[in-house]
């Protein structure tokens, strides 16, 4: 684990850079995570990533793309529209989550 | 009488039937397990089908067979479980009470989940080999394939087996290697995770495997379609896999009372405690092997080794006592990986597969993540051990708890 200073606040994340202490994240930081790869927040990202907060301290786990889907309303089709390339992967990383570990 | 009703007579209800019918006093305990068919599938011998070995009468055995005196077997179709009003009703009107419910009705491959998948193709030039009439239907498509491009597939995790992709891949690539026609195949192995395999270590052995076999490798690809005419997969970002014959596994989902029972996630997996596998929603129902929702692998191990420490707890639980077990995430699968070998990954919640010997350190006899003959053979001889011992709730000489004995990390040093 390490620490790293984003938007002037110190973080622990681990080595791909996904933060590890739940608490630590805010609204600012997510802004500057989300820019950090290339992408500027709109109401319909913060619909994921709100869904995603939610649902991680009771679930216990970050939540995969199809769970996104069902319980937010939000398509797998659009959430590859809003995080290209590896949806799952960036919103957990904006939400300040765990990197989604896809069951062995 | 108390009563316990178990839904699903597979590897997890079978089990535990037997187990608890051992520990629960005949006169004090009515055990019941329901299921909607009358044969109990060996599945891990589906993988071989497709190539020829393992016929019906192997693969297959009467439910009724496999489960001990004083259980009784009903056979139907549940509609709905009233976690209220304590009773699980049948599709033809029926229905039974309980005072305890284990779920243990697996997960199953919904090929009507991806659009295109189900129609005129499908096992025709569209395959999957979780199912008996699939992986026979697959037989014959293996063995009048006369070359072109074969893509194994993935639809989303998690799966059950999920190491039986890879293992199919690197058996179809031996199989048209005998058949002297290996360069006439191009495969490829199209998966949505990052790698061939989730954890680090054992994603670099069998990306390694793959490449030495010249099968390429598509990475993060999650279909959204299949264009059945065209023989092409279609994902969420617009890449297109072209096939000529395309062996998939379809979305894994469980049983859909599960979900009109309200009692499932988004995939139907009954929410349960990780550690006792209690539901999180209701206390007196439980639900074993693939059906609950375990980060660990869907696999018939971890039914296994999940299954003795429910059982343990299980009568804690009924004389009114705390339960002192808690599950490890323990799951052990044989990996085979063709011309009559296999390897062997070991591992849990928090360990993730590494290499070494299994089960006794230094000894083995079995290597983990390593190729070896012996490897194959344990999983030869697993369906022996799977209807004489596993299934009838006897002891195994497996802890059901992850052991680091025998096992190092690549960076540590080793002292053989």
């Amino acid at each position: 684990m390490t620490v790293v200073t984003v938007a002037d606040t110190q973080i622990h994340v681990d080595a791909e850079g996904f933060l590890t202490e739940y608490g630590e994240w805010t609204e600012e930081l997510a802004v500057q995570l989300a820019e950090r790869i290339g992408i500027q927040l709109t109401d319909e990202h913060w619909k994921a990533i709100q869904f995603l907060r939610a649902d991680f301290p009771s679930h216990g786990e970050t939540a995969t793309l199809r769970r996104v889907s069902t319980l937010a309303g939000i398509p797998i089709k659009q959430l590859f529209v809003l995080f290209p390339g590896k949806p799952a992967k960036k919103m957990a990383y904006v939400a300040g989550l765990p990197k989604p570990r896809g069951c062995v | 009488m108390r009563r316990l009703v178990i839904l699903g007579g597979g590897t997890a209800g079978t089990t535990v039937a037997n187990k608890l019918r051992r520990r629960l006093a005949f006169d004090e305990w009515q055990i019941t397990v329901i299921d909607r068919d009358r044969e109990h599938l060996y599945q891990p011998g589906l993988l071989f089908v497709p190539f020829g070995h393992e016929e019906a009468g192997e693969v297959l055995r009467p439910r009724r067979s496999l489960l001990r005196r004083g259980i009784r077997l009903l056979f139907a179709e549940i509609s709905t479980v009233d976690p209220e009003e304590k009773t699980v009703r049948f599709a033809d009107g029926g229905a039974v009470g309980y005072d305890f419910l284990v779920i243990a009705t697996g997960t199953r491959p919904r090929p009507d989940q991806t659009p295109g998948m189900l129609g005129d193709e499908w096992r025709r030039s569209i395959h999957d080999f979780y199912s008996y009439d699939g992986a026979f239907a697959l037989r014959e498509a293996i063995e009048s394939f006369s070359g072109g491009k074969l893509v194994v597939h993935v639809v989303d995790q998690p799966i059950k087996c999920p190491v039986a992709p890879l293992e199919f891949t690197f058996l179809a690539e031996a199989h048209f290697r005998d058949r002297g026609m290996r360069d006439q195949v191009e495969l490829v192995y199209v998966t949505p995770l990052d790698a061939a395999f989730t954890k680090p270590i054992a994603a670099r052995h069998l990306g390694r495997l793959l490449d030495e076999r010249k099968i390429a490798v598509e990475t993060d690809f999650l279909v959204e379609r299949i264009d059945a005419d065209r023989k092409t997969l279609v994902s969420y970002d617009e890449r297109e896999i072209g096939y000529d014959l395309l062996v998939t596994v379809p979305l894994n989902m469980g049983a859909e009372f599960v979900a009109t029972s309200g009692l499932g996630d988004e995939l139907n997996y009954v929410p349960v405690d990780k550690g006792t596998m209690q539901s999180l929603a209701h206390p007196d129902i439980f639900a074993v092997g693939d059906a609950n929702d375990l980060p660990t692998s869907k696999a018939g191990s971890v039914a296994h080794f999940s299954s003795e420490i429910f059982v343990e707890n299980f009568c804690e639980y009924v004389e009114g006592r705390a339960m002192t077990h808690r599950f490890d995430g323990h799951a052990n699968c044989f990996v085979e990986t063709g011309d009559g070998k296999g390897l062997l990954i070991d591992f849990n919640y928090d360990t993730e597969p590494l290499p070494g010997r299994f089960p006794l350190g230094r000894i083995g006899p079995l290597s983990l993540l390593r190729e070896t003959k012996a490897n194959h053979w344990g999983k030869l001889a697993f369906r022996w051990i799977y209807w004489h011992l596993l299934v009838r709730g006897r002891w195994l000489p497996v802890s059901s708890r992850m052991s680091m004995s025998g096992k190092h990390r690549p960076d540590e040093e080793f002292r053989p």
